[in-house]
């Protein structure tokens, strides 16, 4: 059972049902043991970043997580949910993330359209068994205002380019982030969590 | 490189697929889940949906549509018509929508776009504009189905709307709609160069080349239409070969 953490606003319905159809069973969940018990957790997220690091903390999931992430089980983060994995969010202020990985997160250059907002290409920067099904001409669909800078860039699996480069996943060990959303992006965003779902052993 | 987006758009009536002319009009279509699915398959980018009763008792049957159509969806899913509170978008993302479309309750209510945006995320909070031109270079925002004219300046309401924080603004030309004789390309330069978010055009497409022009000269981000992918007039497979051939980036492959 993959758990979903539910921590708030937002569509859960549409990762849900992209779950549903890959057979994949998950649960919506903010519940402690739920999360132990399951094989691995995804984080979701839309909305603010402090809003939803402050939703995390009444919820206690921080600790939780950090346990999580260092009993090795596989962790996905999406979108916002990716954000969270790092140090310092600037958004609207100066906030303090998970601080799994190594980075900031900053707003996309004002010399393009903000949010980005559609479907883009993927740059692969190593090989990685979770991007062996995906191929540089497929596009996944991107939803979003800021973005990853100062990462560690042994971490960065593939790019996508917006007024600049983009850290579209990211993989360090058993912890996953997805800048775009693998839920929206068609046939080759239901392959990546098909793959992601092949790495609960 | 970002793609351009194509966007089918169903306007729905007692959970049936309609497609009106100038609002008027309206005829029966088909089912709202078959067609979503069919859009999915050919490759459209993007999946509009409008609930054009939106009473009560209707909205609820509305939802549940929506919700079916989610469920068999890989792509992001926009939902508007009768979103007038908080509770609306809520109830409407619930069931599935990755976006709501707000247009008249955000002109009666400026803030609700604020307000929304604060508790959902700017991403899916799309303002929906009908405009109508009202002079040279001069178009003016109309509600209520494009009814009732608010007298508003569509370049002023849309950097409004910008600030308020949608993320992504749907502009209709009411004069162009269901005539298919292209985009109101003025009107879209003027509104996309006022404001930085994305711009979906709409109203007026009839051929391939009214998408490509208004993808390119119009500055549009996205171009939406109804009928002609409603009736197969121009298939989505065949549109997206036509835009690439044009050197316009679309998403090919599948």
């Amino acid at each position: 059972m993959i758990a979903i953490i539910d921590y708030g606003a937002g569509n859960m319905k549409s990762l849900q049902f992209a779950l549903n159809r890959l057979h994949l069973d998950s649960r919506l969940t903010v519940d402690e043991k739920t999360i132990k018990e399951s094989e691995a957790i995804i984080l979701p997220g839309v909305g603010a970043f402090h809003d939803a690091m402050q939703s995390l903390r009444l919820a206690g999931l921080p600790e939780i997580l950090q346990s999580e992430v260092k009993r090795g089980k596989p962790i996905l983060g999406i979108c916002l949910g990716m954000q969270l994995f790092y140090e310092t969010s600037y958004e609207d202020g100066n906030w303090e993330g998970l601080q799994f990985l190594e980075g900031e997160v900053k707003r996309i250059s004002d010399s393009v359209k903000v949010p980005h907002m559609g479907w883009n290409t993927l740059t692969k920067h190593q090989d990685a068994p979770l991007l062996n099904q995906v191929d540089e001409t497929d596009y996944v669909y991107f939803v979003h205002s800021y973005k990853v800078v100062n990462h560690d860039k042994k971490t960065l699996l593939a790019s996508t380019s917006y007024g600049g480069e983009i850290p579209a996943i990211v993989q360090h060990n058993n912890l996953i982030g997805m800048q775009f959303h693998p839920e929206k992006s068609g046939a080759a965003g239901l392959q990546l969590l098909k793959t992601f779902g092949e790495m609960i052993s | 490189m970002l793609a351009k987006r194509i966007i089918p758009c169903l306007d729905v009536d007692k959970g049936r697929v309609v497609k009106g002319k100038k609002f008027k009009d309206i005829q029966d279509v088909d089912d709202p889940v078959a067609l979503g699915k069919r859009y999915n398959r050919d490759g459209a980018d993007e999946l509009v949906f409008y609930d054009i009763t939106a009473s009560n008792e209707e909205r609820k049957i509305f939802l549940d549509v929506v919700e079916k159509v989610a469920a068999e969806n890989a792509i992001p899913f926009t939902v508007g018509g009768g979103i007038r509170t908080l509770e609306d978008i809520h109830s409407t993302l619930h069931a599935g929508a990755d976006k709501v479309s707000i247009n008249s309750a955000a002109v009666n209510n400026p803030e609700l776009i604020k307000e929304a945006a604060l508790k959902f995320g700017t991403q899916c909070i799309v303002l929906s504009i009908d405009a109508k031109k009202t002079g040279a270079n001069k178009w003016e925002v109309f509600i209520n189905g494009g009814r009732t004219n608010t007298v508003k300046d569509v370049l002023e309401w849309a950097k409004q709307g910008e600030m308020l924080g949608a993320g992504e603004i749907v502009l209709n030309a009411i004069e162009t709609d269901g005539e298919k004789s292209g985009y109101d390309m003025k009107l879209m330069q003027a509104v996309a160069s006022a404001v930085n978010i994305p711009i979906v055009a709409s109203g007026g497409a009839g051929k391939p080349e009214h998408f490509s022009s208004v993808l390119r000269k119009g500055y549009a981000d996205a171009a939406l239409a109804a009928s002609v992918f409603h009736y197969n007039e121009i298939p989505i497979p065949e549109l997206k070969k036509f835009l690439d051939k044009e050197g316009i980036p679309v998403r090919r492959s599948m």
